[in-house]
């Protein structure tokens, strides 16, 4: 490929306080490719994505359209250039109707300037059908699945004429059948002369789709090849730059009586009959595609969302539901999936943060003196290495992975029984991820019973003794740890029949 | 997902504004059959012409509260304004009516901008920015008149008549309020801008991803809403003949309810500058009907309070009926 490439990235990099997110990353995306994009999270994608959607701009280096230097001072700017980012959170408006979602900001308009709302309703209803799906134009946004979410997001770059089209993970929701269909439009879209970039965890759908692929690490270029010239073991190998089986230390531990008991657990629209056991020592992860319903079930054990039916019993005792405070007196901690909204007070001091679950036992006559306090926080935070420079600074001064760790000794130092995680290294550092995962480890072997719900399979794989996945509400498959494998579990979560 | 949950989640939306007006449908049909007088054409005139000022502020704030923002300010800006029409008019009886109309707008457009820009600019929540200008506005107001008050003796005979004088028997200020009101509410459902507001109070991070310049907009909302304030203080001036520094005072909380009453949700992104502008019309005719039923007027704020509480309560339920249903639709367990 000699052509000027449609889209160059050129050098960019961009820091975000002391943290260096992308560090000189190169690679040119031609018209008429689907270009791959692969890393672990943290790797700095969301970030290359970012600056290409305007709402970050490289600190240093530059990104080039036809040879042109761009200057992307905002989101509408790279609207404007014809770059459209299909997100893997789908950002609509709940109050609009889909067919305003797609037009916003071109409605198709009548004489004086009025939006011409039915020409709106018929324009989307082309693109759905383009699209070979039924989603009725003019039903609001609120209470679409998240895969019908994610198809209106790619009929509004559909709608655009979009010429470079970046798609973080659109998959990540979607069945087979929808996968499918993704890649007729991409495809097609492909031959029409758009360039695309494609964001994914998934190899199989990278190699049945892509044409070349770039591998980030660590926030930097690794390489950009053909995919025909290199294979998905190079590419893991490149991306994750060390041997898998030393990131993921599981040890073996002698397996207890049943801890967690959940039974028949549903909640009308969300999940459905979810039972499953969690013994002394074992690690089960839960896994599944994003909207499947994991998090949804855990914190319905946890309390913190209401159910309609079924029972949670922790060491045999039947917990009250919808109440987290009968959860933790019996023993139960969740370390939720999004620590900035859920599981700091990001304002808050890293000791008032670490102590925020215990200030019932270290209060002396209903008051908190700061010494008790102080004590636990240094004790909890020494124990999990968590780097600081002093214990009344906000917790929002410190990195991810830190902070990651305040939320867990804030859980930890309740002595629970059962022990929930969320996502629990989502968007920390590779080092700190290892040492995150030592430390389940160590607690599976002091008897604890851990719950970890993850949507890294290289994680779930690593850790867990075995793996529940959950698809569509329901819990699909149960595999042991010998079963589970990136293939089984991606099968399971997508619903596809093995071939 | 099919279209009869479209038209009957329009139907429930619909059924928002069609309550308030039964509602007041209602409290009318009532009143008339204890007094048959409420129903005479002065009577009605009365009670529109008290509900217009109310209706202009309530169609300014419409647009505020759809960005999931607040103005506060709004009755220290009508009594800027109306001092400033006022003072002027006692300055110089000559001015025409167009141009105290015209100035009063202008004097509530700038202090808008002045409220959009510390929201844009300083970051602050709307609710803090407004409410320190509520006070800053009726501080200025109040340094300005000194403890002097403009009577109607004061002010030219061709203002006051503005506030009396009829087109084809309908008031001017009648005229007015139904002017702003429409305009507002078409803007809103016709106009991309008015379109790209609602999708700033529905999401306000996917609005800025979808490219809507969410800071001009912000600016422009509070300018609407503070224009329509000072256009109100025209019209409370040309009303009353009477202004001093403490006009308005208070009637920001009326305004407010009225918008909430009239089915604009408070987090933003749904209602109408027809729905305010009918909950407006209702709480006038609650402080109207009241009397005459012979209900003690201290009742009036326990049910403007009740109404409060039931829009609020009603938009909860109806917002948690439909997803529910629609989450059940489209999703397969």
């Amino acid at each position: 490929m000699d052509q000027v490439p449609l889209l160059a990235v050129a050098s960019v990099a961009k820091s975000f306080g002391a943290v260096a997110a992308v560090r000189d990353v190169s690679f040119p995306l031609y018209a008429g490719e689907i270009h791959a994009l692969v890393g672990e999270n943290g790797a700095g994608k969301s970030t290359i994505v970012k600056m290409l959607a305007g709402v970050h701009r490289p600190d240093t280096g530059q990104m080039l359209l036809d040879g042109r230097p761009l200057e992307l001072g905002s989101p509408a700017a790279a609207i404007a250039e014809g770059i459209a980012v299909i997100y893997q959170e789908p950002t609509l408006f709940p109050d609009l109707s889909v067919a305003e979602n797609i037009v916003m900001g071109r409605q198709p308009r009548r004489s004086l300037g009025r939006v011409d709302h039915r020409a709106a309703s018929r324009l989307a209803a082309d693109l759905f059908a383009r699209l070979g799906v039924a989603i009725d134009p003019d039903r609001p946004a609120r209470g679409l699945s998240i895969a019908d979410q994610q198809i209106v997001e790619i009929a509004k770059a559909l709608s655009r004429e979009a010429r470079v089209i970046v798609m973080d993970e659109p998959t990540a929701a979607l069945s087979g059948v929808e996968v499918e269909r993704l890649f007729t439009v991409a495809r097609s879209l492909r031959d029409g002369g758009a360039a695309l970039l494609f964001i994914s965890h998934r190899f199989e759908e990278i190699t049945a789709l892509c044409d070349r692929v770039t591998i980030m690490r660590d926030g930097r270029h690794v390489s950009t090849d053909p995919l025909d010239a290199i294979g998905v073991d190079e590419i893991v190998r490149r991306m994750v730059g060390r041997p898998l089986d030393t990131l993921f230390p599981k040890r073996e531990v002698p397996v207890g009586d049943v801890v967690l008991d959940v039974d028949g657990l549903s909640r009308e629209g969300v999940f459905r009959d979810v039972s499953f056991q969690v013994r002394a020592g074992e690690i089960v992860a839960l896994a599944g595609l994003v909207g499947a319903g994991r998090s949804e079930v855990v914190q319905a054990v946890f309390g913190v969302d209401p159910r309609d039916g079924g029972t949670v019993c922790v060491g045999g005792v039947v917990l009250r539901a919808g109440s987290p405070r009968a959860a933790m007196a019996a023993g139960i901690a969740l370390v939720p999936e999004d620590r900035r909204q859920q599981g700091l007070v990001l304002e808050a001091s890293i000791e008032r943060n670490a102590t925020s679950t215990r200030w019932r036992s270290l209060a002396r006559f209903g008051l908190l003196f700061g010494g008790a306090e102080r004590r636990s926080a240094a004790e909890w935070t020494a124990r999990l290495q968590t780097k600081y420079a002093r214990l009344d600074d906000p917790v929002l001064r410190l990195s991810g992975g830190n902070q990651q760790k305040v939320v867990l000794a804030k859980w930890l130092s309740t002595a629970p029984r059962v022990l929930i995680v969320d996502e629990p290294t989502r968007g920390i550092d590779v080092g700190t991820k290892a040492e995150v995962h030592r430390l389940l480890s160590d607690l599976a072997a002091d008897g604890v019973a851990i719950v970890m719900v993850s949507s890294e399979l290289p994680e779930v794989l690593g850790m867990a003794d075995r793996v529940l996945v959950m698809r569509e509400g329901h819990l699909v498959a149960e595999l042991s740890r010998s079963d589970a494998n990136e293939e089984s579990v991606m099968r399971a979560a997508t619903g596809q029949v093995a071939a | 997902m099919s279209a009869p949950t479209a038209s009957r989640v329009a139907l429930v939306l619909r059924a928002r504004e069609l309550g308030i007006v039964l509602a007041l449908a209602a409290l009318v049909v009532v009143t008339a059959v204890v007094n048959p007088l409420f129903l005479s054409g002065q009577s009605l005139r009365d009670l529109m012409l008290g509900a217009a000022i109310l209706v202009v502020m309530a169609a300014g704030q419409t647009v505020v509260v759809i960005t999931r923002n607040i103005d506060l300010s709004v009755g220290s800006v009508l009594g800027l304004s109306a001092y400033a029409v006022g003072s002027l008019l006692e300055a110089a009886p000559g001015t025409p009516v167009v141009v105290a109309v015209l100035v009063g707008i202008v004097i509530g457009g700038v202090l808008g901008l002045v409220n959009g820009a510390l929201v844009r600019f300083g970051n602050v929540p709307a609710l803090v920015v407004t409410l320190g200008t509520l006070y800053v506005f009726r501080g200025v107001a109040f340094l300005w008149a000194g403890g002097q008050q403009i009577n109607a003796d004061e002010l030219p005979e061709s203002f006051l008549s503005f506030g009396t004088a009829t087109v084809l028997g309908v008031p001017w200020l009648i005229i007015i309020a139904a002017v702003v009101v429409l305009a507002t509410g078409y803007v809103l459902r016709n106009h991309r801008s008015g379109r790209e507001l609602y999708a700033m109070g529905s999401d306000p991070a996917a609005a800025r991803l979808a490219g809507i310049p969410v800071g001009r907009r912000t600016l422009a909302a509070f300018a609407v809403s503070g224009a329509c304030a000072g256009l109100a203080g025209v019209l409370f001036a040309a009303r009353f003949g009477t202004v001093d520094a403490a006009a308005g005072t208070g009637y920001e909380l009326n305004v407010v309810a009225a918008v909430v009453v009239g089915g604009v949700a408070v987090f933003g992104g749904s209602g109408t500058a027809y729905g305010a502008a009918i909950g407006a019309l209702l709480l006038t005719t609650i402080g109207s009907a009241l009397p005459v039923l012979g209900i003690d007027q201290f009742w009036q704020q326990a049910i403007v309070g009740a109404l409060i509480l039931l829009a609020i309560g009603t938009d909860r339920a109806v917002a948690a009926r439909v997803a529910a249903r629609l989450r059940k639709e489209s999703s397969r367990v």
